[in-house]
């Protein structure tokens, strides 16, 4: 067996569209960027090819560095790479940067040709449906006629739902994992919080904040703080901290004296430094929006009628934010429809950050997938 | 600890001989997914296992079989009434703790159901519980402290639960090794394969 090796340097590239994208909210981008990013090569074929989506943090860098001096590698850089279980000496992989992101793809943070300015708060409210019409531009636009397959955790599973519901006919996989065909309330609940504790900060002024050069990181570290307490679950969290403390005895005062309390702050403070508030606001607006059978598991079935694709669905025991019950929905819906679909349910502690990890059973799942897809 | 669930497979002829053509098939335990993938060739079926245990689950993906891993102890409520032509429950029964209500289930999803399970009422077995210990066979080969099977029966009495739920028996077949036993069935007879329908 070859050993698994990385992908080395990788450079982003830009696809320019000119072509109006008309979003679900009746708002018009006449123009838009996206930044992405492929690995591997593209069959002569063109019929390896497999889009991964990313979800509410993530980017187009997917895998290898843009530079020797990068600390870290792309986010899923343990599935994607030769040998690895998206192998790409096989696999054409791409990822982008979606729409409202502020990695480079048209965003809050880029510049509105028009104005000259960024874009700031007056950038519109995209969605799940928005993202896919436009991969789908791009996809065409590279000349890759059906996608072998869509890849995608979290908010990016949801992206894939979309893409078997919208291009039936240009996906032949859609593997679907720690996703839900729509948020419960308890989800937006916590987005809802997330968002309240960015737009009532003083330094977000409504949106418009890269002008004054501040960007709202009270607001953004308190949102990531929760939502990383959610990302995982009671278990790992007693077995990584428990009541550790920082130090030997209570101090009496309110400086972070638990282990848990300094991790969340770091982390909390990490973000706050790397990640756009605007588009952390719309990213959660996007998972709130997506509900394809409009609350209803009955319609899903209905609306599932319409897809070709062969479906992989894949959840995490402890995972409470993305449920397995969530994905036995999608399942159901599928079943409903004759539809190919292989459905596993991982035994993890690490709740729904679980997709990102490598578990040895998780990965080989995949492995054994995408063996049999070409 | 393996299965050695599929190690006898000559009773994949006679559940294919009551599998029709192009049927959609739902196998209950569907282990390595070999059962499925033999009806696929022989009768050009379509449909899905259910297989819990992690291992085997992968061995049925990498045969291309649509498996889902969950749990059938708690019913089949991602099937929709009459959804399968078949639903087959093939040497598992012994192992399942809501025996009665998985079999309603499968009634209620198939418009046939196929059950095939160890006889436990075989010479054999019956000789090892009056010699004092607890059978051991090749359709049963674990010890009693290690064994998955909680609910193992006999012919006669799975005919008796067959007739106090009015399940209607349409074939009936029971073999030893590779031959059919028609002779005091529940005495000679290692393993039972039953053909239902709700009546």
């Amino acid at each position: 067996m070859t050993s698994k090796k990385n992908i080395g340097i990788v450079k982003p590239k830009i696809f320019e569209s000119l072509i109006p994208l008309r979003l679900q909210s009746g708002k018009i981008l006449k123009e838009y960027d996206l930044i992405y990013e492929t690995y591997g090569t593209l069959n002569k074929d063109k019929g390896n090819a497999v889009l991964v989506c990313h979800a509410l943090t993530g980017n187009h860098h997917l895998a290898g560095r843009h530079s020797s001096k990068d600390k870290y590698p792309g986010w899923w850089d343990n599935l994607i790479g030769p040998n690895k279980p998206l192998d790409t000496n096989k696999f054409f992989v791409i990822g982008i940067n979606n729409l409202g992101g502020s990695d480079g793809s048209s965003g809050p943070k880029s510049t509105n040709k028009k104005t000259k300015k960024s874009w700031g708060a007056d950038f519109p409210v995209v969605t799940v449906e928005d993202w896919v019409n436009s991969h789908e531009a791009l996809i065409t636009s590279l000349n890759i006629p059906k996608l072998a397959g869509v890849i995608g955790g979290s908010l990016g599973g949801m992206q894939v739902i979309q893409w078997a519901l919208k291009f039936p006919k240009k996906i032949n996989h859609a593997i679907v994992i720690a996703a839900a065909p729509n948020l419960t309330a308890q989800n937006i609940s916590f987005n809802e919080v997330a968002r309240q504790s960015i737009i009532t900060d003083p330094d977000f002024n409504k949106g418009n904040y890269y002008e004054k050069n501040t960007q709202p990181k009270r607001g953004l570290r308190i949102a990531r703080m929760l939502g990383h307490i959610t990302y995982l679950s009671d278990d790992v969290m007693e077995s990584k901290f428990g009541r550790k403390l920082k130090n030997k005895n209570y101090k009496y005062d309110f400086k972070t004296e638990f282990e848990i309390e300094s991790y969340l702050n770091y982390q909390g403070d990490k973000f706050a430094k790397e990640f756009d508030a605007n588009t952390y606001i719309r990213m959660t607006k996007a998972l709130d929006y997506y509900d394809p059978a409009n609350g209803s598991k009955r319609n899903l079935s209905k609306v599932f009628k319409k897809i070709k694709s062969k479906f992989l669905v894949i959840s995490f025991t402890s995972d409470w934010r993305f449920s397995p019950d969530r994905s036995k929905e999608i399942v159901k819906a599928l079943l409903d429809n004759n539809i190919d679909v292989k459905y596993a349910e991982i035994t993890a502690t690490s709740g729904h950050d679980a997709f990102l990890m490598e578990e040895p059973r998780y990965h080989a799942i995949l492995k054994s997938y995408f063996n049999k897809m070409l | 600890m393996k299965l050695n669930k599929n190690n006898y497979r000559y009773d994949f002829p006679i559940i294919a001989n009551w599998v029709k053509t192009n049927s959609k098939v739902l196998d209950l335990g569907c282990g390595d997914g070999e059962l499925l993938n033999y009806l696929k060739k022989e009768r050009n079926i379509t449909g899905y296992g259910i297989e819990k245990d992690s291992d085997k689950w992968l061995e049925s993906l990498k045969k291309g079989i649509n498996v889902l891993q969950v749990d059938i102890e708690a019913g089949l409520p991602e099937f929709e009434d009459n959804s399968f032509d078949v639903v087959i429950l093939s040497k598992t029964i012994q192992s399942m703790h809501n025996t009665e209500e998985i079999l309603n289930e499968m009634l209620r999803v198939g418009k046939q159901v196929i059950v095939t399970f160890p006889n436990f009422g075989y010479w054999r077995d019956r000789i090892q519980s009056i010699l004092g210990v607890m059978p051991k066979s090749k359709e049963l080969p674990y010890s009693w402290f290690n064994t998955p099977n909680v609910h193992l029966c006999t012919i006669k009495d799975f005919d008796d639960l067959c007739k106090s739920n009015k399940y209607k028996i349409v074939d009936r077949l029971v073999l030893t090794d590779t031959k059919s036993v028609k002779f005091f069935p529940n005495l000679l007879g290692a393993l039972a394969l039953y053909n239902l329908v709700n009546r």
